[in-house]
């Protein structure tokens, strides 16, 4: 039924139209596939055989499906490691930014705020001036936080991008009389904020809490700048020594007697590449899996008009 | 009788302050969580700033330490590597510059799609890459170009072409940079665009169909037109980072064979503050960097201003 009523639809357009409709499902289908191609070929790289993908073997199926390079990867320590770090740095640092920017975003939503201009001023100018490493760094180090764990917390803890899109979405999406017959009811501003507008927020409230997850879920420079000691180092910096700097994931499955397994040399380079296929996979997919229940909320209201102090 | 007027109004005035200020305190309290973050974060550093014209030492902090004005802004413009880098750095964002229509093109023609299913799932897929970090992506980038493993190059081999180690010419560098950041961003951009143009009214749309617009001269003649102002603001904003290339990516994608091309302007910084511990120098470079890119900024925005009467400020 309903193929009919396209194909009828279809037959209607013009010449010029169905060129342009032709051109414009490709494009959209060429660019989609190259979007997905690498990570496609992770999953299936990561679950095929060693040899197979050395040898350029598995393009579009896995070929002798196996987990072996899961076993592996699983088998080094510092993954673990590095994955209770970025858990605890993502979970405590996204309240932190949380703290710092709602409350923020909403007082200067305040139209009737005194001051509301030069404070917008001071947090805008931080967009396009700053201090920079090196005396960002000085303060760190002033501050005794250096090869701390609270580094990774407090470092990036406010994002003025976050905050102008946070408080946009205030004064666009929640109407003036509620906040009126709020205030009439003898509702206090601290009350307002937290009984009234936190409810009605909840788009924003994801959208924001992803981003910054996903900040602090994927950044490596803060620890390779600030911490020297391998084991308060995140996920990231672990997959940097491996994946980047070519380090052997193998040292701990060598030691728990799996020696037998990665014994050539051969077989061991082989492996090498898809245990990096396997570690891309397992570092990636919290955020993949993450990300499809808050992405209904992204067109919603994030504009860049919304940039315009 | 103007006086009294001026201080009746000031007296009025005051307790008018003071009446707002007592209904809205609780206003600047939920304000100061972020406001001391930014003054100890982001105005500390710039207070910290002021080592690029002096002769920091630890032992003296930064107040204590010796002005030597210039010096070290001079000591940059006459290394001699001065302008390799700033042509390294160019290269590679005016090639990022040329990349900007393309999620522009994508939105416009993802826009005229109305399967809204199909829709749904090509943006899932097209904003994934975003969500995977600056290590994955460049180590993808490196397993995929790698001369005898790599997909691309296995590609190559079965179109019956010779194998290349991309990763080791430094000319392919900043392709190399710049394709590898469209890939991660043209989905995730591009929603900026869509949300712009889902606020076009159907009815203009319509209309122009009914005067027998093709399908093309509505994107040109509608669609275009009403996004120019996000596309405008967008475009002033990469601007100001014209000077800025994501040195934390650069870092990761460097080698001793590509250091040719891959040396810019920020991974200097690094090099020489960090590694170096030159924290003079590399503050001094930063901040010449950073004012270039406020210059170019303000530039750009004059211009457009001027040209389309939007602007960021």
């Amino acid at each position: 039924m309903q193929t009919t009523k396209r194909k009828a639809k279809w037959l209607n357009y013009s010449w010029s139209d169905k060129l342009f409709l032709i051109v414009v499902y490709t494009v959209i289908i060429l660019i989609t596939l190259v979007c997905l191609y690498p990570l496609y070929y992770t999953v299936i790289a990561s679950v095929s055989d060693a040899g197979d993908v050395y040898t350029g073997k598995v393009n579009f199926l896995p070929s002798q499906f196996t987990v072996e390079a899961y076993t592996l990867v699983f088998q080094n320590k510092s993954i673990w490691r590095g994955y209770a770090n970025t858990i605890f740095y993502t979970v405590v640092g996204t309240c932190f930014n949380l703290f710092l920017t709602i409350p923020t975003a909403y007082a200067l939503s305040k139209k009737r705020m005194l001051g509301r201009n030069f404070l917008m001023t001071m947090f805008l100018i931080t967009m396009y001036f700053g201090g920079g490493m090196i005396p960002t760094y000085i303060l760190f180090k002033n501050l005794h936080l250096v090869n701390t764990p609270w580094i990774m917390i407090i470092s990036g803890g406010l994002s003025v991008y976050n905050v102008i899109v946070t408080r946009t979405y205030f004064q666009n999406n929640i109407p003036e009389t509620l906040f009126e017959a709020a205030r009439i009811d003898g509702a206090s501003e601290f009350r307002i904020f937290f009984q009234l507008v936190l409810p009605l927020s909840a788009p924003i409230l994801a959208v924001i809490t992803l981003y910054y997850a996903v900040g602090h879920w994927s950044s490596y420079f803060t620890a390779m700048i600030y911490i020297t000691k391998s084991e308060l180092h995140p996920l990231q910096m672990v997959l940097r020594r491996i994946l980047i700097l070519n380090e052997t994931a193998y040292q701990d499955a060598m030691q728990s007697g799996n020696a037998e397994m990665i014994e050539d040399a051969l077989r061991r380079s082989q492996m090498a590449v898809t245990m990096k296929y396997a570690l891309v996979f397992i570092a990636s997919f919290p955020m993949l899996v993450l990300y499809p229940f808050i992405q209904k909320y992204f067109v919603k209201g994030i504009m860049v008009g919304s940039l315009k102090g | 009788m103007s006086q009294t007027r001026a201080l009746k109004t000031n007296h009025c005035k005051k307790g008018y302050i003071l009446k707002r200020l007592k209904e809205s305190w609780q206003w600047y309290i939920l304000l100061l969580p972020g406001l001391i973050y930014l003054l100890i974060f982001d105005y500390g550093p710039m207070y910290g700033l002021q080592i690029a014209f002096k002769n920091y030492r630890a032992s003296r902090g930064i107040w204590g330490s010796e002005w030597v004005g210039l010096k070290y802004f001079l000591r940059f413009f006459n290394y001699p590597d001065f302008w390799k880098m700033i042509r390294n750095t160019l290269s590679i964002t005016l090639l990022s510059l040329a990349t900007f229509p393309c999620p522009i093109i994508f939105a416009l023609f993802l826009n005229e799609i109305k399967y809204a299913k199909f829709k749904k799932t090509v943006q899932m897929i097209t904003y994934m890459p975003h969500f995977l970090s600056e290590v994955v992506v460049c180590s993808l980038v490196i397993l995929f170009l790698d001369r005898t493993t790599g997909p691309i190059n296995n590609l190559i081999a079965f179109l019956g072409g010779e194998r290349v180690g991309f990763m080791g010419i430094a000319e392919a560098f900043p392709a190399i940079y710049v394709l590898s950041g469209l890939w991660q961003g043209i989905g995730w951009s591009s929603i900026l665009y869509i949300s712009a143009l889902s606020s076009i009214s159907m009815e203009e749309v319509e209309a122009a169909r009914i005067d027998g617009a093709s399908r093309l001269q509505v994107m040109w003649y509608v669609n275009i037109p009403s996004i120019m102002p996000t596309i405008a603001i967008t475009l002033i904003m990469k601007m100001g980072n014209l000077m800025s290339v994501g040195y934390t990516k650069i870092l990761l994608l460097q080698n001793d064979l590509n250091l040719d091309t891959s040396s810019v302007i920020s991974t200097y910084t690094y090099e020489i503050g960090l590694i170096g511990g030159q924290y003079s120098y590399s503050s001094a470079i930063g901040l010449f960097n950073n004012i270039i890119n406020i210059l170019v900024l303000l530039i750009a925005n004059t211009v457009t201003k001027k040209l389309t009467d939007t602007s960021l400020f």
